[in-house]
């Protein structure tokens, strides 16, 4: 199932929830959705769902118009952020309310839904708890009903809302893998929103960065880490080191001081951003100097806080740096960025 | 914590210090005044119908009149009690999971009924409906009769019922959420599928809990009743008018004979509502974990 995304726009009173998005899954995909809140990620997932409306443009799965379609017509399954299990129901049933809705023409009888729902039990590794009710599950036993749930129906589209949001640290490892391994062997076109990055990077094949309404990235988890589009996405994703730079005919000045790299596309006041690891310290200079203000060690690595003059200003700024090279509070470093990017203001 | 920590800590008075003597004239006060002004009265109704026998009190309350009146009122009661019960959910459901403009005003337009008097509330029908009301010319030409008949009772105590079930319904509603029944939506139920699948499960301890109270006020209206009501014997008597007529006709006996039903009736869903109440809180309690 391939999923089509033209020009989407909502806007939630003034505000303006998605600002002209546009968006194709392939078929099979494993596709985060990653932002900060209010980022519009959910909104964007629920309106593939049917269970918002966009203002304006189109939704097509499989090149068909989806938006003619209710919810319950789409064939999407949804597993929402807490569960929405179905609280007076026992697990058993909260999984077999899909089948047992269907019209009349098309249910299937007590015997085959019984069988599959067993089934869905027995994927998501509980069929232990098939007399139970959700109020006596733990948060990672109810997540994993919900997906035997929404998959009860066999659909098109699998939709995750924050599906790991409010489960502790260590359980949320788990399930994380678990979902890559049920995708790999269910193979149904799945979208997550997330706003971890972790998350996103870990689990899904690609992924989507959203910011303020609009997609900032799409890309592999390694392109949107090594080669961020964007400021937002190079500060969202990663640990980054941001310097204050200006850019003037290619050349880059920080304060008044000269900088041995180059900067072409880009001019004016501008960010020069580094992930914290690709900040080098040592003797080669491209004139990029600071002040070691304070050192802490742990496992490899040393962290130093380091303050760079930058015009009048001090920008302090973190970085990881191996611990052989040991840092002396107080003594002033030459810094040398592996890998940069400079985005214009 | 050991016994003799136990016995420490109760001479205090509890951490909050407060010396015993102060507990036992609040707790003493709170006790007498409920005596007094709750537990007292109701006592003296039941003695009152009881006064010449157990006989008595039966044959009163076999008295056409009387067999009447508590069959009108159950009528009636039966009649608000539905349709306030379709109005309330209905009510709630708007309130509780839509968003619309005038949906404060709603909430306040619902708690009406609570803030004004049974009587105006009754006279506001005699203005509709009597003789020289808005719709009364119209009504005599088409021979049909709301006032001084059952259909004014019946509306003057929906009317003054209302805000019951509703009420029960909407915080419940709200605390709910709308997730429920999104997911049995995108599932494929339809709309009264997960109406009565998953919504109507979810808050039928509220329902009932609504109805209960809702019920309670119906039987027991005395004010706005009484405005349309016209007091014709044998037809237009529910059991609170009955009480108030035998009673100024000096027949203690039947009139409190009539009351100790309505203060069963008060008894019976005292009980039901603590029954109730626990389920509420039970059903919260799961939600929570």
């Amino acid at each position: 199932m391939t999923i089509e995304l033209t020009n989407i726009t909502k806007n939630f009173g003034a505000f303006a929830a998605l600002d002209g998005v546009d968006l194709k899954i392939a078929d099979g995909e494993l596709l985060a959705l990653l932002g900060p809140s209010g980022s519009g990620k959910t909104t964007l997932l629920r309106i593939i769902a049917g269970l918002d409306w966009p203002d304006g443009g189109d939704v097509s799965f499989d090149g068909e118009n989806a938006l003619k379609r209710g919810a319950g017509e789409r064939q999407v399954g949804f597993v929402f952020q807490h569960y929405a299990l179905f609280r007076h129901m026992t697990v058993f049933e909260n999984v077999a309310f899909g089948l047992r809705v269907k019209p009349r023409a098309i249910r299937k009888d007590e015997a085959s839904i019984r069988a599959r729902v067993k089934e869905l039990l027995d994927l998501v590794q509980l069929d232990w708890l098939a007399d139970r009710y959700p109020g006596q599950l733990s948060g990672g036993q109810r997540q994993r009903i919900a997906l035997a749930r929404a998959l009860a129906t066999e659909p098109r589209i699998l939709l995750l809302d924050e599906p790991f949001g409010a489960l502790d640290a260590k359980v949320r490892k788990e399930l994380r893998r678990w979902l890559r391994s049920l995708h790999e062997e269910i193979n149904v076109t799945s979208v997550f929103v997330t706003h971890d990055q972790e998350e996103a990077l870990e689990v899904a094949n690609r992924v989507v960065v959203m910011d303020k309404g609009k997609i900032e990235q799409v890309g592999t988890p390694g392109e949107v880490y090594d080669y961020p589009a964007t400021a937002f996405v190079h500060g969202f994703i990663g640990e980054s080191v941001v310097l204050p730079v200006n850019v003037a005919e290619g050349r880059v000045w920080i304060g008044d001081q000269p900088l041995n790299i180059t900067a072409p596309n880009v001019g004016g006041p501008s960010k020069l951003y580094v992930r914290r690891h690709d900040m080098q310290v040592g003797s080669e200079s491209i004139g990029l100097r600071g002040a070691v203000r304070h050192v802490r060690s742990f496992g490899a690595i040393q962290r130093a806080d380091i303050a760079v003059c930058a015009g009048g200003n001090e920008t302090l700024i973190e970085i990881d740096t191996p611990r052989d090279h040991a840092l002396r509070t107080g003594e002033t470093v030459e810094l040398h960025p592996r890998r940069f990017r400079i985005f214009a203001d | 914590m050991s016994e003799s920590a136990i016995a420490l800590y109760s001479e205090r008075g509890g951490a909050r210090g407060e010396p015993w003597l102060a507990r036992v004239v609040v707790i003493g006060l709170t006790m007498l005044f409920l005596t007094v002004f709750v537990v007292l009265p109701l006592v003296i109704v039941f003695a009152q119908a009881l006064t010449h026998g157990v006989g008595a009190y039966l044959a009163a309350l076999a008295e056409p009149e009387a067999l009447a009146a508590i069959k009108l009122t159950l009528a009636v009661a039966a009649i608000s009690v539905g349709l306030n019960l379709v109005f309330g959910l209905i009510a709630a459901w708007a309130v509780a999971k839509f968003e619309f403009p005038g949906k404060t005003l709603l909430i306040t337009l619902i708690d009406l009924p609570f803030s004004v008097s049974p009587v105006i509330s009754g006279l506001v029908f005699v203005l509709l409906f009597g003789a020289q009301g808005y719709f009364g010319a119209w009504l005599q030409s088409h021979n049909i009769q709301i006032l001084f008949a059952v259909p004014g009772i019946a509306l003057a105590t929906t009317f003054v019922t209302f805000p019951f079930v509703s009420r029960a319904l909407i915080p419940l509603m709200q605390e709910q959420g709308t997730l429920e029944e999104e997911a049995a939506l995108s599932l494929g139920a339809s709309g009264l599928q997960t109406f009565f699948r998953v919504t109507l499960p979810n808050i039928k301890w509220g329902v009932l809990y609504g109805v209960l109270l809702c019920n309670a006020r119906a039987m027991g209206e005395f004010g706005a009743v009484s405005v349309v009501s016209g007091h014709i014997r044998g037809e237009t008597n529910t059991m609170p008018l009955l009480v108030e007529i035998l009673y100024n006709e000096y027949q203690f006996v039947p009139a409190f004979a009539v009351a100790s039903l309505l203060a069963l009736l008060a008894l019976i869903t005292l009980i039901a509502k603590t029954i109730l109440e626990r389920h509420l809180d039970e059903g919260r309690q799961v939600r929570d974990n």
